[in-house]
């Protein structure tokens, strides 16, 4: 977006395969996503979408292939590799996933303290500058199941946030919700990705995608099949995978 | 510990009083094995939570082998087995050992359940926000974790409690023996196991209660 004046590389990835038994779910990836853009990556269920995002936190193992952050290379068994990595690689799940024991704030100031070693104080107020953002700072010491879908998502989305990562990565977050709670959570993405934020974000919200992404990303059967500008892509689908794909979504 | 069998008039307060040094015993050795129990147990749920297969392995192996024999039989192990092998063991090691192994068992199979229980999804946001294995265990799964795990965890303490009877085997004169003996001597057996039996209430009860108080507070998440 025009904000951006970073042009390096954010996430590099190269030839990824990845298998669940006989399985192959991830078909020879290659992807090369710059600083600041924001992707939607869509395609049919089963097609490899979350298992994608997943290899790029660590949440799951790849079987070959190269995987690159920042430049640096994801080692999935080197913890302290590890570590760093996903404080620069944030994820916000479909089901929230928010600590049910723990309040709003502790939800969002816990990862920050462990972690990153910041002081309580200046993680509360970090906290509730993140609450502010997500337009949620009276719920700062409410639990998590006090609040209705849209708002667990957007506290989800604070937690994410607060370790600064440079991506982010969203796997159908708003598949989750009430129709009506989806337009709250789709406007803080919105806002993140005109602030710059690289994003990678599983969607089925076509609408959303086409006005928000620099590109769109069709994946079918554990590749990339297809991908360009939202405008080119949803207008002229050149493989008859997607044309038949979105036909399925406005019948 | 000892109690003569003699032939004497026993009031109720003697049969009482009698019966109260006994339940020492058995408090002290149902603490042992809470303790013990809880601690060893909790280790090795640590160990079977990761991803270690062998590790894995041989704690399934261990709560498969305390669980599938008699508390008796592991008591009489301790006690008589170990001294074959020429290591002398007190009545009191012997105890400490086979009830604290035996309840470490059960109390990390309790608990890998309740660790089980909790969604996946708590490890995954636990793991995305670059939380060590530890760090994801101690604040985000345990807390959750001990929750649903206070009443089956209360439920064998109780157990345990009445267990305790069994270290008679080797030595140990606790509320039971106790009963046993005393009746003996006086040929009251309705008043002494009346005795005996308010004697467990009064040391189960509490921890029933505590537990009810405890499970009531983690409960609450909004307050
Ligand atoms: N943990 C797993 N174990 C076995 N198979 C899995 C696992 N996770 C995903 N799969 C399979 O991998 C395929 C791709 O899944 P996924 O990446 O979730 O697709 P999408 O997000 O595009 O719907 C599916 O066939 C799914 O059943
Ligand atoms: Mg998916």
């Amino acid at each position: 977006m025009s904000t951006v004046v970073d042009s390096t590389t954010a996430i590099d990835i190269q030839g990824l395969y990845k298998s669940f038994g006989q399985v192959r779910v991830l078909n020879g990836i290659d992807l090369k996503i710059a600083a600041g853009e924001v992707i939607a990556i869509i395609g049919k269920s089963g097609s490899g979408k979350s298992t994608l995002l997943r290899c790029i936190n660590g949440l799951e193992s790849f079987d070959s292939g190269q995987l690159f952050v920042q430049g640096q290379p994801l080692q999935y068994h080197n913890a302290k590799a590890m570590r760093t990595l996903r404080q620069q690689v944030g994820m916000i799940f479909q089901s929230f996933n928010l600590f049910p024991h723990l309040t709003v704030g502790q939800n969002i100031m816990l990862a920050p303290t462990l972690v990153q070693g910041i002081s309580a104080q200046n993680a509360k107020t970090r906290a509730l500058e993140l609450l502010r953002r997500v337009g949620l700072a009276e719920k700062i010491d409410a639990f998590p199941e006090q609040l209705s879908g849209g708002q667990q998502q957007r506290v989800a989305i604070a937690r994410a946030l607060a370790m600064s990562p440079s991506v982010l990565l969203c796997d159908e977050i708003t598949s989750a919700l009430d129709p009506e709670l989806v337009g709250e959570v789709l406007a803080v993405v919105e806002s993140l990705a005109r602030d710059g934020m690289t994003l990678l974000m599983v969607t089925h919200e076509m609408g959303f995608a086409r006005k928000v992404s620099d590109r769109v990303i069709f994946m079918h059967q554990g590749r990339v099949h297809e991908q360009g500008a939202p405008e080119t892509l949803f207008q002229y689908p050149r493989t008859p995978e997607l044309v038949q794909f979105l036909s399925s979504l406005t019948s | 510990m000892y109690l003569v069998r003699r032939v004497v008039e026993f009031s109720i307060w003697d049969i009482l009083r009698n019966l109260l040094l006994a339940a020492r015993w058995t408090i002290v050795l149902s603490l042992i094995a809470f303790v013990g129990g809880g601690l060893v147990g909790l280790g090795l749920l640590v160990v079977r939570t990761t991803q270690m297969r062998v590790l894995q392995r041989a704690v399934s192996i261990y709560v498969s082998l305390f669980q599938g024999t008699p508390l008796l039989m592991q008591l009489f192990l301790a006690y008589f087995g170990l001294a074959l092998f020429g290591v002398e063991t007190s009545a009191w090691t012997a105890a400490a050992i086979a009830l604290t192994l035996y309840s470490s068992a059960f109390l990390c199979e309790i608990w890998h359940g309740c660790v089980q229980a909790i969604p996946k999804g708590q490890w995954e946001a636990a793991q995305s926000l670059a939380l060590n294995f530890l760090e994801q265990l101690r604040f985000i799964v345990l807390p959750q974790a001990a929750r649903i795990a206070v009443p089956p965890t209360v439920g064998f303490l109780v157990q345990v409690v009445k267990g305790t009877a069994l270290a008679s085997v080797i030595g140990f004169v606790e509320l039971t023996k106790a009963g046993t003996m005393i009746t003996n001597a006086t040929f009251k057996p309705f008043v002494v196991f009346t005795c005996v039996g308010l004697l467990y209430f009064l040391i189960c009860y509490p921890i029933s209660a505590y537990a009810r108080k405890l499970e009531g507070q983690l409960h609450v998440y909004s307050r």
